[in-house]
């Protein structure tokens, strides 16, 4: 068993992904991919990746979901899903190897793959089901948050935030520490209400999701209707007289 | 702190050099940044791709497509050599050549057709983005057969805004996105503008502003739209008119505006039987005349003094009497047709959502009002202190243009933005340079193709009039292979490329002896009727002889088509190659920025893989092009005038001082016009890749009214003088064309077409059913079906992506609910979905969040066995399908046996998404998709599993 770290910055880096304006298009997911696949720890393989069965490690993957409000027309939510850097991360605490664990100094999950022996406990222990064993190396893989992103001296400074975040059309994506009240990414998730994935679970993520606004449907009443031009001036042609004096 | 990690590199290496060049995994054309990296065997290899941040159109971002470019460039469907044919069509069984015998044979058939009848060359170029340059190739060859896939895809769009506004949506126009209060999308394919549109989207809820989406299907932007109108396919031009019906009810129009940009206030002459019925009172030195609001006198529209009437009876000499086109259009809008309870039930949308969303727009116009304090000068040298916006937005695209209503439709939303006010000011629709550029500063279609000769203008253009139709001496046979500028599509802007195939093989109304077709797949999800298309490709005549003689096709990968072919030139992938994206063209730009830019080869192909042997198209044909001795391609001395593309790119003049590329001419310092430059390709290497000019702040709004633009315009060498551009709410060309078919004007089409032109050409928007809909029972077909494409695969391209096909390797029929409770249809049943043309075999998905009539799939997902160097088995070929099987490029037969192309009247453009369905659960539920087709052979063996980039880790 591995524990959590004991000593921690406060730092808490995470994602913020935005619901509301998210299209489902799979920038980020692939963007991610080609990111890491050269990236940390081994590559991201592609098994049969030409033919009949083809299967690879995502470490961010979109789900598509058609759900039915109480008197409102179904709807389609897109909902991006990649390891939510969990507090109380029982990916790590489960790892018989010390393979994953959680940084003290910014709060990432990551495995070391020199440790992983593939066991899959974590993936099994993830109520996300967040983590994906690669189908050519046998090892498991997560979001990295882009670790070798975040701080890397060698790109610039702008570009020193995940692939996903950098990537992101719709910019449905913020990332930022969660630890801080006052950053920018804290103030969109108390602006917007944004919700803990399954709180329930009591993992305490740290990913933060922003919830879709209300939608107008097609029955919504009209505000305000407009007077008709052509009321008190005999007809529409009346109505442009009137309107062509006051040019 | 007291904080211990374990170690961890923070600054790992990332590439050895970033290369900048334009992305092609879809049409938008964004800016990238390639991260090249030493691999393995010492030769540069792609490591990672990421949008560039300074460029204009993508600002830094990226979509699945771009960011898949690493697997597309070393797809294991590359063609590696040029290729021969050695077994029957269709089977892919080649023998890889060298260039030169390719070139020589390639040479020797088109040299024969030059120095013959031209005509006899089709040459159509698909996804093509070098239509500037393959156009005047086709000039200079002299085949009028020339087009690229604009027919089939979204010339309604294209055209039916030229022709009313000088503008048109995506390349040409965009919302303003920072102003807007009020945006509404209908119908948009994730391709075109994907980006751009994206960022938009994000704008526009940043600044919590609404957004309508007008489509039968709520995926993609329609789920995030704070508004869906779930609209039945083939209705939006009546659900517009509705809206145009209620605003006109209101007074909710821009008075103003109208007498200022557009012909509302021209008097149109009421003569009924007349053969000036219809057409624009003019004075005897062709002045156009409005009528004073006073005195109703005829007074000519340039004067700036007079007060012009909107309504009212203009009296000439000799009883002739005229009347404002605005109040023709009251008139017509106003009549109850177009009341909300009067269409709810053929658009599927609620008479009051219908008012509801006029009462919107109305409020985002005129209760919104923007005013920006610039001043600036009108082309009338009017000054005005400010600019004045209605911030309503709109945009486009395939899904209200690919039906045979599509023109008249899309005339119909850009009545909307005009009446309202809202098209070029603030917060409104806003053109991009190099528009606006309306139908009379566009080139006319040339024909006339004679032997050893250039035509004497581009094949594609704009017609003025019946008078710019293109037939033969007979009057009547159209010139072009595909039909276009003949009394079947006068206005087919594009060309009609889903014909030509069909018409080639029919002989009709000639044969062709070389089918010559660049990224065009069109034995597959390219053509209409695609088993047909294979068949038509297959076809030997009495003599054992194929139908159609010779194929000859280029393309970067071992798609469906390059089985068919019997010459294959290989292209290289978008990262070796040269491009330019031209203001000659298709461009780039923004509303704010004039951009053009270029693809350069950011690695070599002699480095990316084992024996490639491969170049880029648009060289192959200039080098074919000076082996054919075509003027322009060719020096004195007969020696080729371009060594590459790159060399025309930089020093092609299309006139004096203007060339593909506008940035840094002359010595480097002059933009826009200048004498060529040699080291132009290098200023755009180091410019990342693009030029961009900012419009000065006086020319940003108002583009087709504005003396600024049209100052900076000529200096930038977007046009040569001053462009007059009125809108036209009314349009006097469709009026010409009405004439000619009720026999008062000349040339007259044929007996047969006289009531479809009548119908179709209404000077004023109308809807009308769409042609399928009405030509076969909807009884037995109640249902509509239609495609769209995903936003994470281009057309057929992607399959062969080892990364995007994880993510649409098949593709269901998504079926409404209720359509699949009347019929037993549960998820993951097999369902036989048919129409008047064939049957399909496919698995079906239950969806509710769509139009209760409309069934709906994946565009192109589905793939021939074996095509793409896929494993045979692929679920592309066995899950996945096409809806293409289900749609003819023909109409059933009519009453006399005449068959029409399945496309719009008035353009021609493929009505694709006029389609009517049935379904039923198939008897046995056993895959897989059908139809099935025997399996392409493979060029290459694909590897079994892919681990890119494990060079590179640890």
């Amino acid at each position: 068993m591995t524990s959590l770290p004991t000593e921690t910055t406060g730092k808490k880096l995470g994602l913020v992904i935005d619901l509301d304006t998210c299209v489902g298009c799979h920038a980020c997911v692939v963007n991610c991919k080609e990111w890491n696949t050269g990236g940390y720890g081994a590559p991201l393989g592609d098994e049969d990746a030409y033919g009949a069965d083809p299967v690879g490690s995502w470490l961010n993957r979109i789900h598509t979901f058609e759900v039915t409000p109480d008197n409102a027309p179904a709807q389609i939510v897109h909902f991006p899903k990649s390891c939510l850097h969990c507090e109380d991360a029982p990916c790590v605490t489960v790892c018989p190897t010390g393979a994953s664990y959680k940084r003290g100094e910014d709060g990432i999950v990551l495995v070391d793959e020199s440790m992983c022996i593939g066991c899959g406990l974590c993936a099994w222990a993830c109520p996300y089901g967040a983590r994906e064993m690669d189908p050519v190396e046998n090892i498991m893989k997560k979001c990295t948050l882009c670790v070798d992103r975040i701080y890397n001296e060698n790109i610039p400074e702008v570009d020193r935030v995940p692939a996903c975040v950098r990537t992101c059309p719709a910019q449905a994506r913020h990332f930022g520490d969660l630890g801080d009240p006052e950053s920018d990414v804290s103030k969109l998730v108390a602006e917007r209400g944004g919700m803990d994935l399954m709180p329930e679970q009591g993992t305490r993520p740290v990913n933060k999701y922003l919830p879709p606004r209300p939608k107008t449907h097609s029955n919504t009443p009209l505000s305000k209707q407009a007077a008709p031009a052509d009321k008190a001036s005999g007809g529409f042609l009346g109505w442009l007289d009137s309107a062509l004096e006051k040019l | 702190m007291g904080v211990h990690d374990r170690d961890l590199d923070r600054s790992p290496h990332v590439s050895d050099e970033i290369r900048k060049t334009t992305c092609y995994m879809c049409a938008c054309r964004c800016g990238i940044n390639v991260h090249i990296r030493k691999g393995e065997d010492g030769q540069p290899k792609v490591r990672y791709i990421e949008g560039n941040r300074d460029h204009p159109v993508n600002r830094g971002v990226l979509c699945a497509k771009g960011s898949a470019g690493i697997m597309q460039h070393y797809s294991p469907a590359r063609l590696m050599k040029p290729m021969k044919r050695v077994g029957p069509r269709g089977k892919g069984e080649f023998q890889e050549i060298e260039w030169e015998e390719a070139l020589s044979l390639a040479t020797e058939w088109l040299g024969e057709i030059r120095s013959t009848d031209p005509r006899k060359l089709a040459f159509f170029t698909g996804r093509d983005q070098s239509q500037s340059m393959t156009g005047w190739w086709a000039q200079q060859f002299g085949t009028p057969n020339f087009a690229a896939h604009g027919g089939f895809c979204s010339v309604n769009m294209a055209a039916g805004g030229i022709y009313t506004f000088g503008g048109a949506f995506w390349e040409f126009g965009s919302p303003d996105w920072s102003k807007s209060e009020l945006f509404m999308i209908f119908g948009v394919a994730e391709d075109h503008d994907s980006n751009p549109i994206k960022l938009g989207l994000a704008e526009m809820k940043r600044r919590g502003k609404k957004i309508v989406g007008v489509n039968p299907v709520r995926t993609g932007y329609n789920a995030i739209a704070d508004e869906w109108v779930g609209i039945t396919p083939g209705t939006d031009g009546l659900f517009i008119l509705s809206l145009i019906h209620e605003l006109l009810k209101m007074g909710k129009v821009d008075l103003d505006y109208l007498l200022r940009y557009t012909n509302a206030p021209w008097l149109v002459i009421d003569n009924p039987g007349g053969a000036d019925h219809g057409l624009i009172a003019r004075d005897k030195d062709g002045n156009i005349l409005v009528a004073d609001r006073k005195t109703m006198k005829a007074k000519k529209a340039s004067d700036k003094k007079v007060k012009p009437a909107l309504k009212g009876e203009c009296k000439f000499a000799r009883g002739k009497v005229a009347r404002p086109v605005f109040e023709l259009l009251a008139n017509k809008y106003l009549s109850d047709e177009f009341s909300p309870e009067n269409v709810t039930e053929r658009t599927g949308v609620p008479a009051d959502q219908i008012r509801r969303l006029a009462n919107e727009i109305a409020e985002a116009a005129f209760e919104k009002e923007i005013v920006i304090e610039q001043p600036w000068t009108d082309v009338k040298g009017e000054k005005h202190d400010k600019m004045i916006g209605r911030p309503v937005s709109f945009h486009a695209m395939r899904g209200i243009s690919a039906h045979s209503n599509g023109f008249q439709t899309c005339r119909a939303l850009h009545l909307l933005q005009i009446l309202v006010g809202s098209i070029d000011c603030p917060g409104g629709f806003r053109f991009k340079p190099p528009y606006p550029r309306p139908v009379h500063a566009q080139p006319k279609p040339h024909g006339g193709s004679v032997a050893n000769t250039p035509l004497a203008g581009p094949p594609l253009g704009m017609p003025r009039g019946p008078e710019d139709l293109l037939f033969q001496e007979d009057g009547v046979t159209p010139q072009r292979i595909d039909r276009a500028y003949s009394w079947d599509a006068p206005l087919s802007a594009h060309g009609m490329m889903h014909m030509v195939i069909s018409n080639a093989h029919a002989r009709d109304p000639y044969p062709v002896d070389v089918l010559f077709m660049y990224m065009a797949n069109m034995s597959w999800n390219s053509s209409m009727n695609s088993r047909g298309v294979m068949q038509m490709l297959e076809a030997r005549d009495e003599d054992g002889e194929y139908v159609i003689p010779k194929i000859i096709y280029a393309d970067a990968y071992n798609s469906e088509m390059v089985a068919y072919a019997d010459l294959v030139l290989p292209d290289t992938t978008y990262l070796e190659r040269h491009d330019c994206i031209s203001l000659l063209d298709r461009p780039i730009c923004e509303p704010d920025v004039m951009a053009d830019s270029i693809r350069w080869p950011v690695v070599d192909p002699a480095t990316q893989a084992d024996g490639r042997d491969v170049r880029g198209f648009q060289s192959v044909l200039l080098d074919l092009g000076a082996r054919l001795g075509l003027p322009g391609m060719t020096n004195e001395d007969g020696s080729a005038k371009y060594a590459d593309y790159a060399d025309y790119m930089a020093n092609h003049e299309r006139k004096p001082g203007v060339g593909p590329l506008a940035g840094w001419r002359g010595n480097g310092d002059s933009h826009g016009r200048g004498a060529p430059n040699p080291r132009q390709i290098d200023a755009y290497i180091e410019n990342g890749g693009f030029f961009e000019a900012h419009i000065p702040e006086n020319a940003r709004y108002f583009k087709h009214a504005n003396q600024h633009w049209q100052d900076w315009a000529v200096e930038m060498g977007l046009q040569d003088g001053p462009v007059e551009n009125v809108f036209n709410l009314y349009s006097e060309a469709m009026r010409k064309f009405q004439l000619c078919a009720e026999g008062k004007a000349e040339p007259q089409p044929p007996e047969s077409h006289r009531q479809r032109i009548i119908d179709a050409f209404d000077p004023l928007p109308v809807w009308y059913p769409t042609f399928e809909g009405t030509q076969i029972s909807e009884e037995e077909y109640p249902y509509n079906a239609l495609t769209q494409r995903p936003a994470a695969m281009y057309h057929s391209w992607g399959s062969q992506n080892a990364w995007l096909r994880q993510i649409h390797g098949s593709n269901p029929m998504y079926v409404p609910s209720n359509i699949c409770d009347a019929e037993g249809l549960e998820d993951g049943d097999w369902a036989l979905v048919s129409s008047y043309h064939g049957e399909i075999r496919v698995q079906v998905k239950r969806m509710k969040a769509v139009n209760a009539n409309t069934m709906w799939t994946w565009n192109a997902i589905g793939k021939r066995s074996g095509a793409w160097n896929l494993d045979p088995d692929a679920p592309e070929a066995k899950k996945g399908f096409l809806l293409n099987h289900l749609i003819n490029e023909l109409l059933p037969p009519k009453g006399d046996g005449m068959r029409w192309s399945n496309s719009d009247p008035v353009t021609g453009q493929a009505a694709w998404f006029d389609l009517k369905v049935k379904i039923r659960k198939a008897p046995d539920q056993e895959g897989p998709t059908a139809p099935q087709f025997e399996s392409q052979k493979k060029s290459r063996t694909a590897p079994v599993n892919v681990e890119y980039g494990k060079e590179w880790t640890k």
